[in-house]
């Protein structure tokens, strides 16, 4: 038994630590994992999208995932990587908020804040070989500010105008490297976002043709509901596939 | 009724030959003493006001809050010793994460209610403890609609229409039974509580006060938050106005 200091509000409980002794209680693989998640800034504020698969290993086994959540009044948090583990993330990030709040001195953790809290618990997690499966994205805007940055399991963590997990950094980076620009409108961002989410419903087999963006700006948070994206499977090279095959399969 | 406990009051752990604990009466003086406390049950809400008694006029105004948010639904508004105060609020808000942590749902302020008088009913149990020398008034909105309770230093802890107290409580709690609470609207509440705190404050003993204000109601979302700004003023106008009709009879 010890004792240990709460970080919130200094009380002091008693904490059994055994369970940290035995080897046992460690993360060695994710089970229900989300794809990947792409995140950029445009002119009014910063735009996150997912899609809403939780694969459960190669089974596309749950289809409606919300892989997108707001924290506090100016930031959006995306995750990918273990399920379980994001739950468990909104869960410190939800008490903070609230902690945050009860002040109700006027001012408000914004994102910047928020990653590095966050920063600290990834990093902290990975040091005691007990990681949180996850790479995510927060973005925010607090007066004016707009903000963007990434964290994941390993604690690596950085900014930039635009940002994805996962295959995301392969395939939609490129596009968003030559086509992004600052003052894009809000129905630009998307239309560029849907560019970069058809290619991974394309090219990422554990992602699915549901799609959710979210945006934040200065007047507050939106979530949209779920929808799909046209695709077009009618390429020559599908039809007929085993015409030049000599032999069977 | 100043019996003077001679022997019998060395310990909160002694009972008087007529069944009394000292200790706890004298604690409950603390309370009597300090600035006037006031929660009312609304129809749609609360209402927390307190007369914040100003030592020095080197304080900046709205520094040493005496009303607290113990979660998002409900408010703890602190009279006697302030430092004592300090504890139970954290402890308040402990009980509250904790429950929300364990069962899903935010507390019910029945159960905060029971669970702060425990923890104050626990510091008269033994002699190497003193009884909190403060007293307080809970107020919060759940899912059984708005409610108030009041715990005194002793650990009793009750549920009311209107409660004070402090200095004005005697003159308080009778404008609180003039009022017809049942009819009111917080925002009405508001007016009324301002005019009720101006009018026990005693102009002779003590100089300065500033008015905190707080509510939860259906205005608020039923969050619990400081009045806002303007309503704050509107009620100080009229609080202010009230006093000199007084005067002029």
């Amino acid at each position: 038994m010890e004792l240990q200091r709460s970080m919130v509000d200094g009380s002091v409980c008693m904490k059994d630590s055994a369970k940290s002794e035995i080897s046992s209680e460690r993360t060695l693989y994710p089970y229900v994992t989300g794809t990947s998640i792409i995140g950029m800034k445009y002119k009014d504020g910063v735009i996150l999208a997912s899609d809403t698969a939780g694969s459960y290993g190669s089974t596309l086994r749950y289809k409606s995932v919300e892989r997108i959540k707001q924290v506090g009044d100016h930031t959006l948090i995306g995750a990918s990587g273990e399920i379980s583990d994001f739950q468990e993330i909104m869960r410190y990030l939800d008490e903070l908020i609230l902690y945050d709040k009860m002040w109700d001195d006027g001012n408000s953790l914004g994102p910047k804040e928020v990653h590095n809290y966050l920063n600290r618990i990834m990093y902290n997690r990975r040091n005691k070989f007990n990681p949180l499966w996850n790479s995510l994205v927060l973005g925010g805007v607090k007066k004016g500010q707009k903000y963007l940055g990434t964290v994941n399991m390993i604690g690596t963590h950085y900014e930039d105008d635009h940002l994805a997990t996962g295959f995301g950094n392969h395939l939609a980076r490129p596009i968003l490297r030559s086509e992004w620009r600052e003052d894009l409108t809000f129905e630009e961002a998307v239309k560029l976002i849907e560019k970069c989410l058809l290619v991974l419903l394309y090219r990422d087999r554990s992602s699915i043709n549901k799609f959710q963006i979210a945006k934040i700006t200065d007047e507050g948070t939106t979530i949209f509901p779920p929808y799909a994206l046209k695709t077009f499977w009618g390429f020559s090279h599908f039809q007929n596939p085993s015409k030049g095959a000599a032999g069977t399969w | 009724m100043s019996s003077i406990g001679t022997g019998y009051d060395l310990s909160v752990t002694t009972f008087s030959p007529d069944g009394r604990v000292f200790q706890i009466e004298y604690a409950a003086k603390a309370v009597d003493n300090s600035g006037t406390v006031i929660g009312i049950k609304c129809k749609d809400g609360i209402v927390l006001g307190v007369e914040k008694l100003i030592s020095s006029k080197m304080m900046l105004a709205g520094s040493n809050r005496r009303i607290h948010s113990v979660h998002r639904h409900s408010g703890l508004a602190v009279a006697g010793l302030a430092a004592d105060g300090r504890q139970i609020v954290a402890r308040a808000k402990s009980e509250a994460t904790n429950y929300e942590k364990t069962y899903g749902e935010p507390i019910p302020v029945k159960e905060l209610a029971d669970r702060v008088a425990s923890y104050v009913h626990l510091c008269t149990l033994y002699w190497w403890l003193r009884p909190f020398g403060c007293g307080v008034i809970l107020g919060g909105y759940d899912r059984d609609g708005p409610q108030l309770y009041m715990v005194e230093p002793s650990g009793i802890s009750y549920r009311y229409f209107g409660a004070a107290m402090g200095k004005g409580r005697q003159a308080a709690k009778t404008e609180i039974e003039k009022l017809k609470l049942s009819e009111m609207t917080c925002r009405e509440g508001v007016i009324e509580v301002a005019k009720i705190i101006y009018g026990v404050h005693d102009e002779a003993k003590d100089k300065a006060f500033e008015l905190e204000l707080s509510w939860v109601c259906d205005e608020s979302n039923r969050q619990h938050q400081k009045v806002p700004d303007d309503l704050l003023n509107e009620a100080i106008t009229a609080a202010k106005a009230a006093l000199e009709e007084m005067d002029a009879d």
